[in-house]
């Protein structure tokens, strides 16, 4: 933010894009585990991964491997949102 | 050299190493004692939060479990690390910022009223209570089958060393043993399962294996090892390996109820209050969930591989020819064989061999002979009994690995008991020091008598989960995970997510919500595993799962008290905008 806004717009705009990358984090988190592993597990076993039938794979394998990629995403993304709300810190 | 004095080397090398970190890390203020000084290092702290939530159960049963259930126990794997995902977007960052000791704190502070933390502290006691008493007991199995002990003196020779440095240390010395404990438990458990995937799968890397193709020695033309493990349990009678389970509902409640459940553990949430700040926690919360996926992305492959391995070695052999470990096994009570048909040939096959766990009548067996069993004998064609932790304890056995490999297992075991034992201690004892004497008792006690009293409470909180340990009442334990869980899912989650993510809710609200969601989600519980032996779940939702509704009650009836009754005074509803904000996290204090 180059203008300075007043402390209580800074702060609800924070706020704001702080429950947008919560959400979509936890609508992946959602898909990739209840929707692939559990929901659309039969589905998805039509396909495969090497020898495994990929919904299987995925409640087994692949969900755990996104939760992973998603927490280091949600970090990167939050340490910019409070580098450009002038909230960021030390990480000590 | 003996496999006892390989036992004996890793044990000791292990549990000096925890004394003198202990010794060098102790705690001299409760600052220390409760959070560490808030400067542990994200990285030193997920791997000290890895070891504190992998349990001796993960450790040892979950392979086990995956082998016996296959597509089945998916809901474990998902459920205990998908609940870190809420944890770290849902819940940490901000308590962090709150910055204060323990979960009773905010839950007492954000809805301004002792009665909320009151509930808050017992819920904490509880679930660390029933699981702590698991740890004792594994520990104890551990100890007795290493050194050839009764299983109390395994209890005692473990809870002390645990009250030694949990007791003394405090968070501070919890956390760097944890450390060393996870470096323990992270080869134990790879170790073995790498050297068994170049036997069976020709690969190096498990995770491939898992989706390889089956070479081991012998095998006519490659096939997919999924495909063959499918093709076997069918055969013999069992459902595929990688089929769904029929009930897809129950599934995913117990799958949510974990994953709640996980976010909503008191003693995984305070982990992360001993970093230095907001950012530092996204970080540390990272690191913990990459090194529990090294071991949850390895326990299935382990869990197949071994299931394959047990099946090629066992079924449709001769006893007289059975494998070493097989005898040594049955020995310890681990296995047992009966021949219904007396051919003497062991048949493995879907079903039980006889109800209950095996009794052995030691004086009529003949030499050579299987150990006879004098349970009462199921009318299935199956012969082989197996207890499924073996699939953990004698895998490095079946693939023929050296006998320090064996010893490493078994330090790891310990290492998982004893890390996780080590973490709930400190909970209870800054539950029952911090949130009951000094916040509600006792306002005006001393720093000093204040780590006085964690330790007498840690001693008193060791002494009754050694006594459980010792005397499990009967199936207790296992039942209790269903408790620690469904509790955790309905009180702490649901009720920490409003006090973060509405400024509305109010301490009416929160009480009334926590109350009705912990009293239905209990009530179902001990309706379904004490009350009656009946299986007839309403909507097929089994125990395991019910925290998951618990935690929608107490969501809808949080906000309809809420809605009806003043909202929260003007400096609590500051107090949230606050710690919506990461910047100036400050150290954890315990003012």
């Amino acid at each position: 933010m180059t203008n300075p806004a007043a402390p209580t717009t800074t702060k609800s705009n924070y706020w704001k894009a702080n429950l947008s990358i919560t959400f979509k984090i936890l609508i992946i988190w959602f898909v990739v585990s209840f929707g692939c592993g559990i929901l659309f597990k039969e589905e998805l076993d039509q396909f495969s991964v090497g020898g495994a039938p990929l919904g299987f794979w995925m409640a087994q394998q692949g969900s755990i491997i996104c939760f992973v990629v998603l927490l280091i995403t949600y970090s990167f993304l939050m340490n910019k949102l409070d580098q450009k709300h002038g909230y960021d810190e030390e990480e000590g | 050299m003996e496999q006892t004095t390989w036992n004996f080397i890793f044990i000791g090398i292990t549990f000096a190493v925890y004394i003198g970190i202990a010794i060098w890390s102790r705690a001299g203020s409760t600052k220390e004692y409760y959070t560490a000084g808030g400067s542990v290092s994200p990285f030193a702290n997920g791997m000290a939060t890895a070891a504190d939530w992998m349990s001796a159960a993960t450790f040892i049963s979950m392979a086990g479990g995956i082998a016996a259930a296959g597509y089945g126990a998916s809901k474990f794997l998902m459920g205990w690390t998908g609940g870190f995902v809420l944890l770290t977007t849902l819940m940490v960052p901000y308590l962090r910022k709150f910055g204060k000791a323990t979960v009773p704190d905010f839950v007492g502070d954000r809805f301004y009223s002792n009665g909320a933390r009151l509930v808050a502290v017992i819920c904490a006691i509880f679930i660390c209570m029933t699981y702590i008493m698991g740890q004792m007991r594994g520990v104890g199995i551990v100890f007795s089958r290493l050194f050839d002990i009764e299983i109390w003196m395994g209890v005692m020779i473990g809870g002390g060393i645990v009250f030694f440095y949990a007791g003394l240390g405090g968070m501070k010395g919890i956390t760097y043993t944890q450390v060393a404990q996870y470096c323990v438990m992270v080869f134990a458990y790879t170790i073995p399962v790498i050297f068994i995937s170049i036997i069976i799968t020709g690969n190096v890397i498990p995770q491939l294996g898992l989706i390889g193709n089956y070479v081991k020695e012998g095998a006519e033309d490659s096939q997919p090892l999924l495909e063959k493990i499918n093709q076997i349990s069918v055969d013999l009678g069992f459902r595929e390996y990688t089929a769904g389970t029929g009930n897809t509902l129950d599934l995913f409640c117990i799958t949510a109820a974990l994953m709640v459940g996980t976010a909503g553990l008191p003693h995984v949430i305070v982990r992360f209050f001993t970093v230095k700040s907001v950012k530092a926690v996204r970080k540390s919360a990272f690191w913990t969930l990459s090194f529990i996926a090294i071991i949850y992305l390895t326990a299935p492959a382990l869990g197949m591989f071994a299931r394959t391995n047990f099946i090629e070695e066992i079924n449709e052999k001769k006893y007289q020819n059975a494998p070493e470990w097989f005898v040594n096994w049955e020995n310890q009570g681990m296995i047992a064989w009966v021949d219904k048909n007396n051919d003497g040939i062991m048949q493995y096959r879907a079903g039980n061999v006889f109800t209950g766990k095996p009794t052995f009548n030691d004086t009529d067996r003949l030499e050579n002979g299987p150990r006879l069993v004098t349970n009462e004998i199921d009318s299935s064609t199956n012969e082989v009994y197996y207890d499924k932790d073996i699939i953990v304890l004698a895998n490095p056995e079946m693939a023929g690995l050296p006998k320090w490999v064996i010893a490493l297992v078994m330090a790891g075991c310990v290492a998982a008991a004893l890390s996780t034992a080590a973490g709930l201690l400190l909970v209870l004892s800054t539950s029952i020091s911090h949130d009951l004497m000094k916040k509600i008792i006792k306002p005006d006690i001393s720093d000093k008598q204040e780590i006085r009293y964690a330790r007498i409470a840690s001693f008193g909180a060791l002494v009754i989960a050694a006594y459980f340990g010792i005397n499990p009442p009967s199936s207790f334990v296992a039942k209790t995970v269903a408790f620690a869980f469904g509790l955790a899912a309905s009180s702490f989650f649901p009720t920490l997510i409003m006090g973060i993510f509405s400024k509305r809710i109010n301490k009416e609200g929160a009480i009334a919500g926590m109350i009705s969601g912990i009293g239905f989600t209990l009530s179902y519980i001990i309706y379904f595993q004490f009350w009656t032996e009946s299986k007839d779940y309403w909507m097929g939702i089994s125990p395991e799962g019910i925290g998951f509704l618990g935690m929608i009650i107490n969501f809808v009836v949080a906000f309809l008290v809420s809605a009806v009754t003043p909202p929260p005074p003007q400096e609590v509803q500051d107090m949230v905008e606050e710690i919506r904000i990461p910047k100036g996290s400050g150290e954890a204090t315990h003012h």
